[in-house]
């Protein structure tokens, strides 16, 4: 039975389809296999370099991740067969390390309070609320200085207590507790002092010691930087005794201390001055007096970065105060994307139809002109649309419709006139395309079906509703998904020509502009300065976008059978 | 001496001969007007660029174009007492730089996997279109604060792809204009008969061979188009360079040329727009050197025949 096979018969086919495997793609010319290991040669060698800046650096998370790749992308090129892959992997690596990962970093942000006032990890924020509440200390005396240098080349305050001008009380420190104490000069040590007047108001002061270098008035001038951030401690524990620090007139030094003092064991912050108890709140990200409250006081506005779940999705959907400017906005997105991909496709078919006709002389010549606001760069469009759309002295209104002071048209000022602008401006810079895809799908289409109709009687109207168009929207419908899709998005425009304005109501916290779409308002909300940068609201918004668009396009590319060619 | 084809006047010739002034106003006549008033709208805005850029007082005063001829705006552009504070030539050669390399690796990588999804047949390949396809719906400026993000921890570890640097910026863009530049290019590819395939490999040719010597060969036009999609896209985009890049002499033209019109109290309009006319030309040039190809390109995938 030819079913059946001998083992023998079985092991020869087994043996023909690996050799089968193995020439898949063909037998490797020696040139190209000398190519192949020169270009992964300079891979592997980049990998090496930058391995090897991790392994210094103790990174050992991201050396193992870039070990496993390097040794990955080896593998891909050097067996033989699996062909998709080797075409495939330089592009794969480049969109997961560079796109995949951007949309995944953006959906974990969405999930945060990362912001201007979520920065950092915890540890930075307690760094930074230590040094940001330094206060000195007005009840302590003010002490002229004369800043020394020891043998080692260390700074130290030489500094002299005037509060009692007769006896001057003379103190030496310096930032190292253990080998140069702050201290009250000795009888001894008041010996090798000399006394002079201040060089800032000639109060008589300890001007040098024995042993130290005194800094020249251009010495301190030189070194301010240096001096300024100079700490003296006044004790052992620098958070409880606090220290010396340089006057901002360089004159003087006084007692300095840290306000809030951070206390590792409790988790908590302490404010010196009253004694107030701060908690971490992990919910939060501050540290606040009262845990889960939000209202409660902050010992700073600086906090961290920490998980908070759909509390941005919640404020999206459920603030009250953002919901009515939010809904204008988005509708306002859906027309200003629709009017855009209609107002476009209907000009740039038109046009596609007229000069589908080789007996218009210069056809070429207008083509030519008529697709150049396609090829001039789309932001320096929208910088030169701004520049004419000028109430007062734009060209369109000065010179175009010659309109006289007190009748211009407020194009960018008011939020009517402001959309028509946008959308005038963008008729002009998205036509062309439209020109363009319609008239090569216009020229694919067979001439046997227009002649077929015309012998049947059919007047051109009918063509074109009956046959031609049928036919273009069908094949342009993808094209038309994507134009859509890109016009929701179409930032440059929106933000290049308004900014988003004419301003909306001031009361809110984030300004909704008359003209912003959702695109631009994130980008307030992400890089605005006034109210403070809030980057896991404007995740939240992207990924929601992202969905909205994917979703959009997704249903309607399955409504155009799309999908189906695909396979 | 006469030829031939002189003495025969050819077919469009001799239609347009018979047609009377009248017929010739209704059939063609109004399609000119039509093509003269969208030229004029078409060219108006850049006509009025190129003529401030061609005034001297900086903006078109006298409500007239073209009544000033000023070619001092250029030479200031590149005037080298200036270029400390703005370094414009090395803007232009920044963004010749970052445009190039971009538009020839776009192409590259691209390429490479519009071949494999068009040509072969593996596990997974339906979902990787349809991934390409919903990835490229998420423009990188959804994704700025990530972007910072991702490129200050590498600079952290390895500058030469972090913030401030080319690389950091090409690989983004790279990493961006896979998905759009794929999905177009495996249309254009499914066009090409597999037959010829192989044909070549029935002759014994390598898939690298097959690759390179036949397919890139007949896709050349789609080559084309989308290096200059990806040329095009790089000059005019100003919105990565100003997260990627802080100090004036990294900055792209894009970049670079809001410093003539942001500061409030010193716009200098003329400049600006000599700068943009700087800028767009060779864009300009490369499209309509390339026209021909566009169409075919742009249409490509979604329009058989």
């Amino acid at each position: 039975m030819a079913e059946q096979q001998t083992p023998e018969q079985k092991a020869r086919a087994k043996a023909r389809a690996k050799v089968a495997r193995k020439l898949e793609g063909g037998v490797p010319s020696l040139r190209g296999t000398l190519i192949k290991i020169a270009f992964l040669a300079l891979a592997d060698a980049g990998a090496l370099f930058a391995s090897m800046l991790l392994i210094a650096q103790h990174q050992w998370l991201y050396f193992s991740v870039l070990l496993g790749a390097t040794l990955l992308i080896n593998w891909i090129y050097l067996r033989r067969g699996n062909l998709p892959a080797k075409y495939l992997a330089p592009g794969v690596i480049l969109l997961i390390c560079f796109q995949i990962s951007i949309v995944f970093f953006s959906g974990f942000i969405a999930f945060t309070n990362y912001g201007a006032l979520h920065n950092g990890s915890k540890e930075d924020a307690i760094t930074s609320i230590k040094l940001s509440a330094i206060v000195t200390d007005t009840n302590a005396p003010f002490l002229y200085v004369s800043p020394v240098e020891d043998s080692n080349k260390n700074l130290e305050f030489l500094a002299t207590d005037t509060t009692d001008a007769a006896n001057p009380i003379i103190y030496l420190g310096g930032t190292d507790w253990a080998k140069q104490p702050w201290h009250q000069l000795s009888a001894a040590e008041l010996a090798n002092i000399k006394m002079g007047p201040s060089p800032a108001d000639g109060t008589v002061i300890a001007l040098s010691i024995k042993g130290f270098k005194t800094l020249t008035q251009d010495q301190v001038i030189a070194r301010q930087a240096e001096l300024s951030s100079l700490k003296v401690p006044l004790g052992a524990n620098v958070d409880k005794a606090g220290f010396m620090a340089l006057d901002p007139s360089a004159t003087g030094v006084q007692r300095t201390f840290y306000d809030a003092i951070y206390d590792p064991k409790a988790d908590t912050f302490t404010r010196q001055s009253d004694g107030k108890v701060f908690y971490a709140d992990e919910s939060i990200g501050f540290f606040d007096a009262k845990k889960g409250d939000l209202h409660s006081e902050r010992i700073s506005d600086t906090g961290w970065r920490v998980n908070i779940g759909l509390g941005n999705f919640n404020r999206i959907f459920g603030d009250k105060s953002l919901q009515k400017p939010l809904l204008g906005i988005f509708s306002w997105t859906i027309v200003f994307a629709l009017t855009s991909v209609v107002s476009t496709f209907v000009v740039g078919l038109a046009l596609a139809f007229l000069f589908n006709d080789d007996r218009i002389r210069g056809k070429k010549v207008y083509r030519s002109i008529m697709i150049l606001p396609y090829a001039f760069p789309a932001f320096l469009s929208a910088y030169v649309w701004k520049g004419m759309f000028n109430t007062n002295a734009g060209f369109i209104n000065t010179s175009i419709l010659n309109l006289h002071k007190g009748h211009m048209i407020p194009w960018l000022t008011d939020p009517t006139w402001a959309k028509f602008a946008i959308l005038l401006c963008n008729l002009w810079l998205g036509f062309p395309y439209m020109f363009l895809i319609t008239t090569g799908a216009l020229q694919a289409i067979p001439s046997e079906l227009t002649e077929s109709a015309m012998i049947d009687g059919a007047t051109n109207w009918q063509q074109f509703r009956l046959i031609k168009l049928p036919l273009l929207l069908i094949s342009l419908a993808p094209l038309l998904i994507s134009s859509f899709a890109f016009n929701f998005n179409n930032f440059t425009v929106i933000y290049l020509i308004t900014g988003g304005g004419p301003s909306g109501d001031p009361s809110l916290r984030v300004d909704a502009g008359g003209t912003d779409i959702l695109i631009s308002f994130v980008y307030k909300i992400a890089f605005s300065t006034g109210v403070g940068a809030d980057y896991g609201l404007a995740s939240a918004f992207s990924v929601l976008i992202f969905f909205i668009v994917g979703g959009i396009s997704f249903f309607s590319f399955r409504r155009t059978q799309f999908l189906e060619d695909l396979a | 001496m006469t030829t031939l084809n002189e003495l025969e006047p050819t077919d469009r010739v001799i239609k347009q001969r018979r047609m009377s002034p009248l017929k010739w106003a209704r059939t063609l006549g109004w399609k000119h007007l039509v093509g003269i008033v969208v030229s004029l709208y078409a060219l108006f805005p850049i006509l009025y660029i190129l003529s401030t850029s061609l005034t001297k007082a900086g903006s078109v005063s006298s409500g007239v174009l073209f009544s000033d001829f000023f070619l001092g705006n250029y030479t200031a552009l590149f005037d080298p007492a200036k270029q400390h504070d703005r370094p414009f030539t090395r803007w232009v050669i920044n963004t010749v730089v970052i445009a190039s390399i971009n538009a020839v690796a776009s192409v590259f990588i691209s390429a490479l996997a519009a071949y494999a999804f068009s040509r072969m047949r593996f596990i997974g390949r339906r979902g990787g279109l349809m991934t390409l396809i919903l990835i490229q719906m998420f423009p990188s400026i959804l994704g700025l604060v990530a972007i910072y993000g991702i490129l200050s921890e590498i600079t952290k570890y390895f500058p030469p792809l972090g913030l401030g640097s080319l690389g950091g910026l090409i690989m983004i863009y790279l990493g961006g204009s896979l998905g759009g530049g794929t999905y177009l290019m495996y249309g254009f590819f499914n066009t090409v008969p597999k037959e010829l395939d192989e044909a070549a490999k029935i002759d014994g040719a390598t898939h690298t061979q097959i690759y390179f010597k036949i397919i890139l060969r007949l896709v050349a036009p789609i080559l084309a188009v989308q290096a200059l999609l990806s040329f095009i896209g790089t000059v005019s985009d100003y919105i990565l360079p100003s997260v990627v890049f802080n100090k004036p002499e990294q900055y792209t033209l894009a970049l670079g040329l809001q410093f003539f019109i942001d500061q409030p109290y010193s716009q200098n309009w003329a400049m600006f727009c000599a700068g943009a006319v700087i800028t767009a030309t060779p864009v300009v040039a490369l499209f309509m050197f390339l026209q021909r190809f566009i169409t075919s390109g742009l249409t490509g995938g979604a329009v058989k025949g």
